[in-house]
């Protein structure tokens, strides 16, 4: 581990011990990772507290440092943005399931521009992003556009500056519409933005940016879409419908996708139903396939299980999207393996 | 405690004698100890992030510091964007800043009625105290939208055409970037450098002062003639103080920078800096070259402040020391 995580963590411990010190016999399961779920695991915890009396503790600490932690078998379960791949699983002995699902949505600041009005195709979107379009009266944004009065604007990227999974779903979305996006900015938790781009720490950041700067474009969750009052793009998806995103076409996206893979996690971007919105990802956890504490592990699983079925609710409300009922039965049948 | 006889008594003073200088041995090493563990903190931070940057080190050798590259995708980094971000945006922070707590040092020491020298000291001790996200809250939420609105175009309509200044404040007026974060870590080093100064201010000697006013000389004589000259180097050291906080002022620079790791030529552009790349990136980035490269940066950003703060120590200590009395 390194050693600026370790003073981190060192003091966060101490200040943390304080705390947790009275509450730490009664402390069931712990878990750690993607920052993305925090909010509803944390809330799944509370209810199943109150339901059970058992306790759940999540910190949110990053993709990366779930998927450390549960490789140093530090923690009883990791979370995960960006789904391990099978040979990675087989090595670690871990089991990885799909919890709750969100999607990415492009926002904008234009002037005149109501939230749906503006229509764009994921090339279009994939040209914005990587500074080939730099004005909001561009051809191509008015060919998408007919009727709309486009201002002669110029388009500020706002970007994650932090590394972040939305960031990594979001570029994997524009890599896969364009090579020249893939070339020019790449695909990942942090990428090289164009010279037009400004960067926000968070979700938040990213929409404040948005919110101040007139003539501005950026990407942000769904959930803090909402809650920000941000004004959407509509986004051509892959049937050729232009949605506005919301739960239900997240929801439509993950209907069609196969999770019958090893890992569950099949690519649910650009998904084919007529509904789906193109920029859908899902949340992972990872556990042990055999664990050293078998009441742990039963309380992982118990945990989870209780959650997918009586936390949709809790998940919607928080502006996540439930897994479909065929998958949640699919995970139940997958926990099975954590022993 | 009673009398004691003779020779049990000189005994037993004997035996006190030995245990107060056992005490005494065993507080001087305590002490001690608490005082190098500091110490060995310090060299300790300075070899793990040596250990870290290895990779890097090693890898990119000495051109990371002046490689104008930050490419997570491609593996491929250099310091130079992040280091040309702490620096322009310290040196401006600095040139805003002087001048300003020089009028404030000047003003409490000289010129402010006595009743009123308290409060007001006080108050600027406080900003001092605000911790630096908010701000960098402030600047992001409030600073930044009326920078873009009432200050950036006026500036962009005065300046724009001039040759070479114009391109200073080119580019779209977005409120965030490398002129704002200079503004409000100007606004946080004023207390450090303005405190310093009117301390160093107030060692000048009454008598010398007394003597340039009863010669007839004006306020501003008596400062520019008695005043600095005595406290010159005290000055510079207070300078230094607030370079070095501008240069590890991490949380409120990330907020208002614009957090763009590239070099561009006005001060209205987003940029980045040491300690707001380490801020976004460190804690997704994953193992291999992007974590030695960020503590590479540490290292750049640690040993930069490190000499500023102690030729700042050094040049205080001097002009409390020789030339106060």
């Amino acid at each position: 581990m390194h050693t600026f995580n370790k003073m981190v963590l060192g003091t966060v411990a101490t200040a943390a011990g304080l705390v947790f010190s009275v509450s730490a016999l009664a402390a069931d399961i712990t878990g750690a990772g993607a920052t993305f779920p925090y909010a509803v695991y944390t809330k799944w915890a509370e209810a199943y507290q109150a339901a059970t009396g058992n306790k759940v503790n999540y910190q949110g600490i990053g993709s990366s440092g779930g998927i450390k932690q549960i490789k140093a078998k530090t923690v009883d379960f990791g979370g995960t943005d960006a789904p391990l791949e099978e040979a990675e699983l087989d090595a670690g002995n871990l089991v990885q399931v799909p919890t709750v699902m969100g999607g990415v949505t492009i926002v904008i600041n234009v002037p005149g521009i109501d939230s749906g009005k503006l229509k764009l195709d994921g090339n279009t979107a994939a040209n914005i992003f990587r500074g080939a379009i730099a004005k909001w009266n561009d051809p191509a944004i008015a060919r998408l556009n007919p009727g709309v009065a486009l201002p002669d604007l110029a388009i500020t990227v706002a970007n994650r500056s932090d590394g972040s999974g939305t960031t990594h779903v979001f570029t994997h979305y524009l890599a896969k519409q364009s090579m020249a996006f893939q070339r020019d900015v790449g695909a990942g938790k942090t990428v090289n933005w164009p010279s037009n781009a400004v960067g926000g720490k968070g979700n938040p950041g990213v929409a404040a940016n948005v919110q101040k700067i007139k003539g501005a474009i950026g990407y942000v969750d769904i959930a803090d879409a909402m809650k920000n009052n941000m004004n959407f793009v509509a986004l051509k998806n892959r049937a050729g419908n232009y949605i506005v995103p919301n739960q239900d076409a997240v929801a439509d996206a993950a209907a069609g996708a196969n999770f019958k893979v090893k890992g569950m996690a099949p690519d649910l971007l650009d998904q084919a139903h007529k509904n789906a919105w193109p920029i859908t990802s899902a949340t992972y956890v990872l556990a042990y396939e055999k664990g050293a504490d078998a009441a742990k592990q039963r309380d992982v699983v118990n945990f989870f299980t209780w959650s997918l079925n009586n936390g949709q609710k809790m998940a919607e409300e928080l502006g996540f999207v439930a897994l479909p009922a065929n998958v949640v039965k699919m995970v139940e049948a997958e926990m099975k393996n954590i022993k | 405690m009673s009398e004691p006889s003779a020779p049990a008594g000189s005994d037993l003073h004997a035996q006190q004698v030995r245990k107060f200088w056992l005490q005494d041995k065993l507080f001087h090493h305590a002490t001690q100890l608490f005082a190098f563990v500091v110490l060995a903190a310090l060299v300790g931070i300075l070899v793990s992030l040596t250990i870290e940057a290895w990779p890097s080190i090693k890898g990119f050798g000495p051109s990371f510091l002046w490689t104008n590259i930050w490419s997570v995708p491609d593996d491929e980094y250099g310091a130079l964007a992040a280091i040309y971000g702490t620096v322009v945006t310290s040196v401006l922070a600095l040139l805003i800043a002087v001048p300003i707590s020089f009028g404030i040092a000047l003003f409490l020491t000289e010129i402010c009625p006595v009743w009123l020298r308290r409060p007001l000291g006080t108050a600027i001790e406080l900003l001092a105290g605000i911790p630096s996200i908010v701000y960098g809250i402030w600047g992001l939420f409030v600073f930044a939208p009326l920078f873009a609105e009432y200050i950036q175009p006026p500036l962009q309509a005065l300046l724009g055409d001039v040759p070479v200044i114009g391109s200073w404040f080119s580019g779209p007026p977005i409120g965030v970037g490398i002129l704002t974060a200079s503004i409000v870590l100007s606004m946080m080093v004023i207390p450090f450098i303005a405190s310093v100064m009117r301390d160093v201010f107030e060692t000048v000697p009454n008598e010398l002062r007394e003597s340039a006013y009863s010669v007839g000389c004006t306020t501003w004589e008596v400062v520019r003639s008695v005043v600095l000259p005595y406290t010159r180097v005290g000055v510079i050291g207070g300078i230094m103080l607030g370079l070095g906080r501008a240069l590890g002022e991490t949380m409120a620079v990330t907020f208002v920078i614009g957090n763009a790791n590239r070099i561009n030529g006005s001060l209205f552009a987003p940029g980045t800096s040491i300690a707001s790349t380490l801020a976004n990136e460190f804690g997704e980035a994953d193992p291999g070259l992007h974590i030695a490269s960020l503590f590479e940066l540490g290292l750049v950003l640690f040993i930069l402040t490190f000499v500023v703060l102690a030729i700042s120590r050094w040049l205080i200590s001097r002009s409390m020391g020789s030339e106060g009395l």
